[in-house]
């Protein structure tokens, strides 16, 4: 039982972090309807960045937060401005090209970073990078701890800026019908330029808290752009409660996978509750509230 | 009819006389790998191209050709050649078990979901130790020293696929699966059936990739999970050496075939030598910003706007005008 609770616990606190990553993609399917396969790419930028504030200017990771989301949020800016939104007027045979252009800017982002760090791992030994509270026979890992508080405050954030202010609204009403918000006199083509770079901010955040717990290399963005889009299906498209609720779902899984399945089997997990989502209750878990 | 298939000829020709002129090894490896990304790329872009179901998951049917003709070996005893037979049939029946789950879904859920079956497959390639021998991979020895063997299979594999799929577009079949990818909903009310052809079209895609990857194990020898399941190495790449030559034509994947693997090869031998080494590094990196500049100015590829590529290098202004208007 204790082993349960360990497991349930450690997966809720990761889960947070998904929940941060899952956010972004959502918020940028929500309103560009399109899958952005760079994501994860995104937030190993970020991860980089972090890395190196670290390693040369001694920066705390969680300090460093504050460099790796503006700029983060002005790499997807410019994506968005100059390699996405181009391709709304192209005609092309398949609808899809905006996601393989993301599969392009995420290859590019990946090969980047290897030209100039090479594929080694890398990590940040932090002070506190393995100590724990206990509390009756669990584990609380202490930077896990403080990802998820962080986390939870930037997702409060976001929902104050999607609910209270103008600008929050904008976005939300393009999400909802891109056209009327046209007519509305909201200027769409650049709440997408802003979403896009909100969402690259949101996985800058996730990276950068990730990292004190992770580890680091040029290929780290591949699977955790499989683990958004996860988060984004499950917790149905464009919804930023669902995506919460996502991630945390798939932190318990993928933690409750390793300690009863197999380590090496935790990722295929994910994909298996993927594939049930997607056939079963394609609406994800949205659907089942009706909110 | 016949005037209009010399290019195909002579391009053939040239591929038959390329290893007797060339005599180099190397040269030789490196047209081989790029005819065998003709294969993948063509089959491919006949079920993406063709029947719009975009498929982030050949490397599936990749690694399911590749693990049938090294299963032959370990498990069978018998040669890694009987792969060549069964790696496209038992890709195929894979295939048709993907479709039944993943064609209820459309567009980029489809895409979607080939991703997470193509994920599920490296992951169990990897843990089912006594079935895949896991991470350590399969290991054959060679038939043949010389590549030219390898080189006239995997040519004549090639010819075959690309032949294929020509007499497939220009067939009923074709038809039906370019409706499909127009609009479902308008085919289906047409009587035909979206599921069916589907089904169809991603057979015969799969059934090439198959026999690709069992040519794949034959050559090269050794093959383990994180190579030919590899979402970026081979599901992405069969993706963008289409979309660069150009999806839903036949010539396009096998251009960007060549265009994908000479590209790489030139940079990762640093320009055979004349440049820096640190230039070898940016191998993909390079293919990458191709990619992003052919989607950013030639969404259909370099074969599909052929015309822009023409135009870019006539200064006639009076083309720019008349076939501007896209």
């Amino acid at each position: 039982m204790e082993v349960f609770i360990q497991t349930f616990v450690s997966g809720i606190l990761i889960g947070g972090i998904y929940a941060l990553v899952g956010l972004g993609m959502t918020l940028i399917m929500g309103v560009m309807k399109i899958i952005n396969l760079a994501h994860g790419q995104l937030m190993m930028i970020a991860m980089y960045i972090t890395f190196v504030l670290f390693e040369f200017l001694h920066l705390d990771p969680y300090f460093s937060l504050l460099v790796a989301m503006p700029a983060l949020f002005l790499i997807g800016v410019l994506i968005q401005k100059y390699l996405l939104n181009p391709l709304l007027n192209v005609d092309s045979i398949l609808p899809e090209n905006q996601v393989l252009m993301t599969v392009g800017i995420g290859m590019v982002l990946t090969e980047i970073i290897r030209f100039l760090f090479q594929s080694d791992y890398k990590s940040v030994k932090t002070s506190y990078s393995s100590s724990a509270v206990y509390l009756g026979g669990i584990s609380f890992n202490i930077p896990m701890i403080v990802a998820f508080l962080i986390a939870l405050a930037i997702t409060a954030m976001l929902f104050f800026f999607l609910l209270k202010t103008d600008m929050g609204k904008s976005v939300r009403a393009t999400a909802q019908n891109r056209d009327a918000a046209l007519l509305m006199g909201i200027n769409a083509e650049w709440i997408t330029v802003l979403t896009y770079g909100l969402g690259s901010a949101f996985a800058a955040a996730a990276g950068s808290l990730l990292l004190p717990i992770y580890y680091l290399f040029p290929d780290i963005g591949g699977p955790f752009t499989l683990k958004a889009f996860v988060i984004t299906i499950l917790g149905g498209l464009g919804s930023t409660v669902g995506a919460i609720v996502g991630g945390v779902v798939l932190g318990v899984a993928e933690s409750l996978g390793a300690t009863y399945l197999s380590m090496a089997l935790k990722d295929a997990v994910g994909m298996v509750i993927f594939l049930l989502v997607l056939i079963f209750l394609p609406g994800g878990l949205k659907a089942l509230t009706k909110v | 009819m016949k005037s209009k298939n010399w290019p195909a000829i002579i391009v053939l020709a040239v591929l038959i006389l390329f290893p007797i002129a060339v005599r180099s090894d190397y040269y030789t490896h490196v047209f081989i790998i790029a005819l065998m990304w003709v294969i993948i790329g063509s089959a491919w872009n006949l079920l993406a191209g063709y029947t719009g179901q975009v498929s982030f998951g050949h490397a599936i049917f990749f690694g399911t050709g590749a693990y049938t003709a090294g299963l032959c070996v370990t498990k069978l005893q018998i040669s890694a050649w009987w792969g060549m037979l069964l790696g496209g049939p038992v890709a195929l029946l894979v295939g048709l078990l993907i479709g039944w789950i993943c064609f209820r879904l459309r567009g980029p859920y489809f895409a979607l979901a080939t991703i997470a079956v193509g994920e599920i497959f490296r992951l169990v390639a990897t843990v089912w130790r006594n079935f895949t021998e896991g991470m350590q991979g399969i290991l054959i020895i060679q038939t043949f020293r010389s590549k030219l063997p390898y080189y006239y299979l995997v040519l004549g594999l090639a010819a075959v696929c690309v032949y294929v799929t020509y007499r497939v577009v220009r067939s009923k079949w074709g038809f039906y699966f370019v409706a499909i990818r127009e609009d479902q909903d308008a085919a289906e009310s047409m009587g035909i059936s979206a599921f069916r052809y589907k089904s169809l079209s991603l057979m015969i895609s799969s059934f090439f990739t198959g026999i690709a990857g069992a040519f794949y194990m034959n050559y090269m020898a050794f093959i383990d999970p994180h190579v030919v399941f590899s979402l970026h190495y081979i599901s992405i790449m069969a993706i963008l050496v289409a979309i660069i030559g150009g999806v839903g034509t036949i010539w396009g994947p096998a251009v960007g075939a060549f265009i994908m693997v000479l590209l790489q090869e030139t940079f990762r031998s640093s320009f055979f030598g004349l440049f820096p080494k640190w230039v070898s590094e940016a191998h993909i990196l390079v293919f990458g910003l191709l990619v992003i500049f052919v989607i950013r100015y030639m969404a259909n590829g370099i074969i599909g706007d052929w015309s822009k590529v023409q135009r870019l290098w006539s200064k006639d202004k009076e083309l720019l005008t008349t076939s501007g208007g896209n």
